[in-house]
C-alpha cells in the first residue's frame, strides 16, 4: 500500500495515499469537529460536500485555510488543527450559524442531540457578533403526519439532501433558494404530504439540529392513560426491545422485553401486548398468500403474478405507490403487523374483553416513523374509528417512561398480557432485514412439503448487505428469494425484476438500512454500524430463545383462526387483514 | 463590389440607441439615391466606444460618426456616400483641442488600445462566415489541425503565455495539456460565456461581434485535447449573442469547418450551447460544470480539477469567451509575436469594460502593462464633470478599489493582485469625489448577498452579516466594534469560503477598509458622510438668508419637524428630523442645506 508522510499538530505520521486529513487526524487521536460531514460506513456512504467550514485546518504553504473533510493527505504536508488562524477561523463560522439559527435551544426537540449546540458547547461560544441586526432565514413550517419541517434551524449540511436521494432515491429533498434563504425543501416547497416523501424518516436520523424531527404523541397518550372511560392497549414492535435500552444508558444490543413490560404497565396501559403477535399473523396471511401463487405459478397459471412483494413496511408501501404504480398487484396484499393488531384488537379482542370498540385505545410503539403515517391511512379505519389510534416511536416512548418518573434500570422483568401477548421466534426476527421473509420461510416451508422442517435458522437470508439473494429448496422446488433494505437497493431490486434480470419468487423489502433495527423512530446511531449490528444479534438471540420458532405453531393464532377467522384468506381475514394499494393514496 | 460600406455598430448598446433603425434609414437611402450598387451597409459587433453610440464607421476613408441617431442617415448617405463630404456635426470632437477628428485612430480612446481579442468587432458582419474567414478566419484551424501535432500545438500555446481571461490567470497551455493528458473515451471542451459582473460586458461584445474566432478557437482546443464535442455556456439574458453563436455554428457546420472530419481530416468536432439562468457562480468553472449537467448552480470542492473529471465525469476544459478569441491569432501570428506584449508574466492584451464616473465609457482592450492612469485618463479621457478620481474598482465584485497611489503601476495580473485587487474578468468602474466608499463595499455586497449560492457557511451567512453591519454603518448606526468585526469576517470568509467567489467576495470590503479607513471611522464616529450620499447621516439644515418663510417645507415635513412663522427664517429640529429630504425636494429658494 502505497502511504505518504504527513504531519499533524506537530505529530508525524504516515498515513495510506488518499487518506483525508480528518481521518488521518482521528486515526492520530486528534478529534477535528465537523457538522456537514457524515459518514454512513453500513451503506458505503461517506457525505462530505466540505459546506459546513467548521473542519478547516491550517496547511502550511496553503493560501486559504482547507476543509480536512475532503482534503487528501500529500507527502510531506504539515498541518496545523488548532492555530489561532485555524481556531478563530473555526469559531467565526460557528458563531455564524448560530446567528442565522433560533435560539430556543431550551424548547427543541432536539436540545440534548443537536450537533450544532455540541459545537457551541465545545468551542466555548459565548457571543454571537453583530447579533443586534442579523437576519434569521425564516421558512414556512411544515408538520406531516410523521415528520416536522422548520427549516429555520437547517444548516444546510444537506445530509438529509443526501439519504433522501442517494440512500432511498426517494428525491423528496433537496436544496432550494439561493445565498442566505437556501434550504433543503420538497420541489415548489410542497408540503411533504404532497411530496414523493415516504416518511421512512431517514432524514430525521441524519439531521445534526432540530430542523427535521417526528410528530411528538407522546402528550395524546398521556391523555388517554388519564381518561378513564378509555381502555388502552399497547402494542410493541419486535426492534423496540433491542433498542430501547440505549436511551436508558444500556449497551446496544441489550434486550430489555422484560422491563419494557413492566414500564408500559406501570405507566397504566390496561393491556401491554405484542405486536409480535401480528407478526406471526401476518406470516399465517402473507405464508399462505406466496404459497398460493407459488403452487398456481407451478400449475403453469399464467395470471399470477410474482414475485411476491412484502408490504409490512410503510415506507416501502408509500415508495411503491408513488414510483411503481405499474406493479401495485404485485405486493402481498397482507397488512403490516401494526395494522393487523389494531383490527383484530377492535374487533375479536374488544368484544372478548367485552369493551366497546369506541372506547378502546391502541397505542403502537415502533421503531418507524412511517407507521405514523400508516396508521392514520383512512383504509384503515372502521366506521370512522381508526385500528390504531397513535403510534410512538422508540424515542417516544423512552420519554414517556421518563414523564412517568419510571426508573426504567431497576425494574424487574415482567411478561406480555394475554390474548395477543404470545410470539414466537419467527415473529421477533421480523425486526431486522431478511427476518420476515426466513419468518414466512419457515412456515410456508412445513405447509408447502408437508414435512417438519427441522433447522429453522436460514443463514443464507441474513447479514447486512444491500441486496441479497437466496435460493431454499423446498423439498425439491427451489425457491428464490430477494432481499433489499434501504429504499435505493429497492429500487434497483424492482428495477431489475422489471426488466427480467431478476426472477424471484419472493421479495422481502425494508425501507430502513438493516431493517426495523436501523427505524428512524429507534435511538439515534449517527452511523456507528456497530449499533446496528449490535441490535440484530439481540434480535436473532432472542428468536434463538424462544420456545416456538414458527408462526403457525402459535397457540394464539390457532385459537385465533379457530374461534374467530376459520382459515388464512377467508373472507373474514380479508376483510380485516387485507389491504389494497392506491396510485396516489393521498389525493 | 461595393466601393463603399457604412459600419453599423449591432452591439447591445448601440440597438438599445436605435441602431437598428439606423440600418433601415440608411438601406432606405441608398435606395433612394440609387446607391445600393455603390454602397453596403454592415452591421457589425460592439466598437467599444460606447459612450458616444451609436456608432456609424465609413469605409475605406475610415470617417468614424458618433452618437448618429436614425434622423442622421439621409445627410450621412446624401453627404458623405454621394458627394464625398463628411458630415462633421457627427464627428467626434476632440475634448482638448475642440477639434473633429474623423479617424478613430487619431481619437484618445482608440490610440493606446490594441485590438487582439476584439480584432474584428466593429469590422465585420458576425452573422457572415465569410468575411470572418476573409480575415484570415480558420486558417489557424486548418494549420492546426493538417500541420501540427496536438503536443506541439499545446506548446505553441504555453510558448505565447497565454493565461485565462476568467479570473484567475491560470496558464491556458498548461489547462489544454492536463486535460490532454487524461485518458478518456469523451473529453469536452466548454466556453465560459457566462459573463456576470455588473457592468461588464467584454465577452458578451466578442460573441455579438466575433463569434466565430471563439468557435475556432474551440476546434483547435478539441484538436488538442482529444475532444470532439464543445459546449458554450452561456447565459440566457445574452439574446443577441446567443442567436449570433447560433448563425456562427451554423454556417461552420455548412462549410464543414465544424462536424464530421473537418477540412478531410480525422478529426471531427460539434458544438452546442446550453443556456444559464444569470447566476453569477456559475462563472465559476464547477458550479458551471454542475448547472451545465442539470444540477444546482453550485460548485465543488476541487481537486478533482475539471480537467480530470468535469461535465459528465469526463475530461474537460473549460475556457472564458475572452481566452478563446486570442488563441487563433497565437496560432497565425505565433507564439513569439504575442509573448512580446504585455509584462513579463502577464502576455498579451486585456480587454477592460470601463464605467462609472469616466468620461469615456465603454470597452477597451490594452496591451498588459498599461497603467491605470492612462486607461482612465487617456483612454477613458479623465473623470466626468472634471471631478477629482477617487478610486477604480478593478475585477468585479471580487475585486477591490485602487487609489491613486496605483495609478502608475503597470497592470497585469500579478501586480493587480498585489495591491489588494485582480484582475478579474475585466470589469473597471471609476469613482469620483462624489462616491462614498463604504457605500461601494455595500453595493458589491448586495450584490454578493444576492449572488452566493448558499452552499457554505462564510459565503452564505458571514456575507449577509458584513452587509448588515454596513448597512448599520451607512445607516448611522455604526461603532468601532463594527469595523473590528468586520475585518475579521472579511479575513475568515477569503480564509475558509469553498469557491473563488466567496474567498473573493470580501475583497471590496477589505480593500476600502484599507484605503478609505478614515471614511468608516468618518461614518461609525463622527457620523458623517463626506460624499453624502449615505441619506441617514446627512444633517438638513435652513439658511435663514435664503428662507422666505414660505411654509411649503414646513408644510410637508412628515415628523413636523419644521417650525417658524409665516415669512421668517425656517428652523429644522434635529431631534425629529427622519432626514427624508422631502424639505430639500420642496423649497423653491435652495434654502435647504444638506451636510
Amino acid at each position: 500500500m502505497e502511504t505518504v508522510k504527513i504531519k499533524i499538530d506537530n505529530k508525524q505520521l504516515e498515513v495510506p495515499k488518499g487518506t483525508t486529513i480528518l481521518q488521518a487526524a482521528k486515526d492520530a487521536g486528534i478529534t477535528i469537529p465537523t457538522l456537514c460531514y457524515m459518514n454512513l460506513p453500513h451503506l458505503a456512504k461517506e457525505h462530505k460536500p466540505g459546506s459546513c467550514r467548521v473542519c478547516v485546518v491550517e496547511v502550511k504553504g496553503h493560501k486559504t485555510l482547507v476543509p480536512s473533510c475532503v482534503t487528501k493527505c500529500v507527502d510531506g504536508m504539515e498541518v496545523l488543527t488548532h492555530s489561532l488562524r485555524a481556531i478563530n477561523a473555526r469559531r467565526t463560522v460557528v458563531e455564524l450559524l448560530i446567528s442565522d439559527h433560533p435560539k430556543d435551544c431550551l424548547i427543541c426537540p432536539s436540545s440534548g442531540s443537536c450537533e450544532l449546540q455540541d459545537l457551541a458547547i465545545t468551542l466555548g461560544i459565548r457571543e454571537i457578533p453583530c447579533v443586534d441586526n442579523a437576519a434569521i432565514s425564516t421558512y414556512r413550517k411544515d408538520s406531516s403526519p410523521s415528520l416536522l419541517r422548520d427549516m429555520d434551524k437547517c444548516v444546510m449540511c444537506r445530509s438529509c439532501e443526501t439519504v433522501c436521494n442517494e440512500i432511498q432515491t426517494v428525491g423528496a429533498l433537496n436544496a432550494i433558494h439561493r445565498g442566505f434563504m437556501s434550504v433543503v425543501a420538497p420541489a415548489f416547497e410542497q408540503d411533504l404530504i404532497d411530496s414523493p416523501c415516504t416518511f421512512c424518516g431517514q432524514c430525521v436520523a441524519v439531521c445534526p439540529t432540530g430542523a427535521l424531527t417526528m410528530q411528538d404523541h407522546t402528550f395524546q397518550v398521556i391523555r388517554a392513560l388519564a381518561d378513564e372511560s378509555k381502555f388502552v392497549v399497547v402494542q410493541t414492535a419486535p426492534a423496540v426491545r433491542a433498542a430501547l435500552g440505549e436511551e436508558f444508558g444500556y449497551e446496544p444490543g441489550t434486550l430489555v422485553t422484560g422491563k419494557m413490560v413492566a414500564a408500559l404497565r406501570a405507566l397504566g396501559f390496561d393491556k401491554v401486548l405484542d405486536t409480535d403477535f401480528a407478526a406471526d399473523l401476518t406470516i399465517m396471511e402473507e405464508g399462505t398468500e406466496l404459497l398460493d401463487r407459488i403452487s398456481r405459478h407451478l400449475q403453469g397459471d399464467k395470471d399470477v403474478r410474482l414475485p411476491i412483494l412484502t408490504s409490512c413496511c410503510p415506507a416501502w408501501v408509500n415508495f411503491f405507490e408513488t414510483n411503481y404504480p405499474d406493479m401495485l398487484d404485485v405486493p402481498s396484499t397482507a397488512r403490516s403487523p401494526q395494522q393487523m393488531f389494531g383490527s383484530i384488537a377492535k374487533t375479536y379482542l374488544a368484544n372478548k374483553l367485552g369493551v366497546k370498540k369506541e372506547d378502546m385505545v391502541v397505542v403502537s410503539i415502533m421503531p418507524c416513523l412511517a407507521k405514523k403515517y400508516e396508521c392514520q391511512r383512512k383504509e384503515f379505519y372502521t366506521d370512522g374509528i381508526p385500528d390504531v389510534d397513535y403510534a410512538l416511536s422508540t424515542r417516544e416512548l423512552a420519554r414517556l417512561i421518563k414523564y412517568g418518573n419510571i426508573d426504567f434500570t431497576s425494574l424487574e422483568d415482567e411478561n406480555f398480557d394475554r390474548f395477543m401477548g404470545e410470539s414466537t421466534g419467527a415473529a421477533v426476527i421480523f425486526g431486522v432485514t431478511g427476518g420476515v421473509i426466513e419468518a414466512a420461510t419457515r412456515t410456508a416451508y412445513e405447509i408447502f412439503t408437508g414435512k417438519t422442517l427441522e433447522n429453522v435458522d436460514f443463514h443464507e437470508l441474513r447479514g447486512l448487505e444491500g441486496i441479497r439473494q437466496a435460493t431454499i429448496d423446498f423439498d425439491g422446488t427451489p425457491i428464490h428469494i430477494g432481499i433489499a433494505h434501504t429504499l435505493g437497493n429497492a429500487r434497483k431490486l424492482l428495477d431489475g425484476v422489471r426488466s427480467g434480470m431478476y426472477n424471484f419468487h419472493a421479495i422481502e423489502i425494508m425501507a430502513c438500512p438493516g431493517g426495523c433495527i436501523g427505524g428512524a423512530g429507534q435511538p439515534l446511531h449517527r452511523g456507528d454500524s456497530s449499533v446496528l449490528e449490535a441490535r440484530m444479534k439481540a434480535i436473532y438471540k432472542e428468536d434463538a430463545n424462544k420456545v416456538i420458532r414458527k408462526s403457525h405453531e402459535n397457540p394464539e393464532i390457532v385459537t385465533l383462526y379457530e374461534e374467530f377467522l376459520g382459515a388464512p384468506m377467508s373472507e373474514k381475514a380479508h376483510e380485516l387483514l387485507h389491504t389494497c394499494y392506491f396510485c396516489h393514496p393521498r389525493k | 463590389m461595393y466601393k463603399m460600406q457604412l459600419l453599423v455598430c449591432g452591439g447591445t448598446g448601440c440597438q438599445a440607441s436605435a441602431s437598428a433603425t439606423i440600418v433601415d434609414k440608411l438601406n432606405e437611402s441608398l435606395k433612394a439615391h440609387g446607391l445600393t450598387e455603390d454602397a453596403q451597409v454592415v452591421i457589425t459587433g460592439c466598437f467599444g466606444f460606447c459612450e458616444k453610440g451609436p456608432i456609424v464607421k465609413v469605409i475605406p476613408d475610415n470617417t468614424f460618426y458618433t452618437q448618429v441617431t436614425p434622423e442622421d442617415a439621409e445627410e450621412i448617405v446624401a453627404e458623405h456616400i454621394l458627394k464625398g463630404r463628411r458630415v462633421s456635426r457627427l464627428l467626434y470632437e476632440d475634448p482638448e483641442t475642440k477639434e473633429h477628428v474623423s479617424d478613430s485612430k487619431h481619437m484618445g480612446f482608440y490610440q493606446k488600445q490594441m485590438r487582439i481579442a476584439l480584432r474584428n468587432c466593429g469590422f465585420i458582419d458576425p452573422e457572415n462566415i465569410d468575411e470572418y474567414i476573409a480575415r484570415d478566419g480558420y486558417s489557424a484551424l486548418a494549420q492546426v489541425i493538417t500541420e501540427l501535432t496536438p503536443d506541439q500545438a499545446i506548446d505553441m500555446l504555453k510558448q505565447s503565455g497565454l493565461r485565462g481571461r476568467g479570473g484567475a490567470g491560470f496558464p491556458a497551455g498548461l489547462k489544454w495539456e492536463f486535460t490532454k493528458n487524461y485518458t478518456a473515451d469523451q473529453k469536452y471542451v466548454v466556453c465560459n460565456a457566462d459573463e456576470g459582473d455588473p457592468g461588464a460586458f467584454m465577452d458578451r461584445s466578442i460573441l455579438e461581434g466575433d463569434p466565430n474566432s471563439v468557435i475556432e478557437a474551440m476546434a483547435i482546443c478539441g484538436y488538442c485535447i482529444g475532444a470532439n464535442k464543445g459546449v458554450v455556456y452561456i447565459r440566457a439574458e445574452y439574446p443577441l449573442a446567443i442567436h449570433r453563436l447560433q448563425v456562427a455554428i451554423e454556417q461552420a457546420n455548412e462549410y464543414g469547418l465544424l462536424g464530421k472530419n473537418i477540412l478531410g481530416t480525422d478529426f471531427s468536432f460539434e458544438m452546442e450551447l446550453r443556456y444559464g439562468a444569470g447566476a453569477f457562480v456559475c462563472g465559476e468553472e464547477t458550479a458551471l460544470i454542475a448547472s451545465m449537467e442539470g444540477g444546482r448552480g453550485e460548485p465543488n470542492f476541487k481537486p478533482p480539477f475539471p480537467a480530470e473529471s468535469g461535465y459528465n465525469k469526463k475530461p474537460t476544459c473549460v475556457n472564458n469567451v475572452e481566452t478563446f478569441a486570442n488563441v487563433p491569432v497565437i496560432y497565425l501570428k505565433g507564439p513569439e509575436w504575442f509573448s512580446s506584449i504585455g509584462t513579463e508574466k502577464s502576455k498579451g492584451t486585456k480587454v477592460f469594460a470601463l464605467a462609472g464616473k469616466i468620461n469615456n465609457v465603454g470597452l477597451i482592450e490594452v496591451p498588459m502593462g498599461i497603467t491605470l492612469r492612462e486607461i482612465i485618463f487617456e483612454i477613458g479621457g479623465g473623470i466626468k464633470d472634471g471631478k477629482k478620481f477617487k478610486a477604480v474598482q478593478t475585477g468585479g465584485p471580487s475585486g477591490g478599489c485602487l487609489t491613486e497611489k496605483d495609478l502608475d503601476t503597470p497592470i497585469d495580473f500579478d501586480s493587480l493582485l498585489a495591491a489588494g485587487s485582480m484582475m478579474g474578468s475585466g470589469g473597471m468602474i471609476v469613482m469620483d469625489e462624489d462616491d462614498c466608499m463604504v457605500s461601494i463595499a455595500k453595493f458589491y455586497l448586495e450584490f454578493i448577498v444576492e449572488e452566493s449560492c448558499g452552499k457554505c457557511t462564510p459565503c452564505r451567512v458571514g456575507n449577509k452579516r458584513m452587509l448588515e453591519t454596513l448597512e448599520k454603518i451607512c445607516g448611522g448606526k455604526g461603532d468601532m466594534e463594527d469595523l473590528d468585526n468586520l475585518r475579521n469576517m472579511a479575513h475568515v470568509i477569503r480564509d475558509t469560503s469553498l469557491c473563488g467567489l466567496g474567498q473573493t467576495s470580501p475583497n471590496p470590503v477589505l480593500s476600502t477598509l484599507d484605503n478609505f479607513y478614515d471614511e468608516y471611522v468618518a461614518h461609525v464616529k463622527d457620523k458623517k458622510c463626506e460624499a453624502k450620499q449615505c441619506k441617514a447621516l446627512a444633517t438638513y439644515t435652513i439658511i435663514p438668508e435664503a428662507c422666505t418663510g414660505c411654509t411649503v417645507c414646513a408644510r410637508n415635513c412628515p415628523t413636523d419637524a419644521i417650525t417658524g412663522e409665516r415669512r421668517q427664517p425656517h428652523f429644522i429640529n434635529q431631534d425629529l428630523c427622519i432626514r427624508c429630504g422631502v424639505c430639500y425636494t420642496k423649497c423653491k429658494f435652495n434654502a435647504i442645506l444638506v451636510q
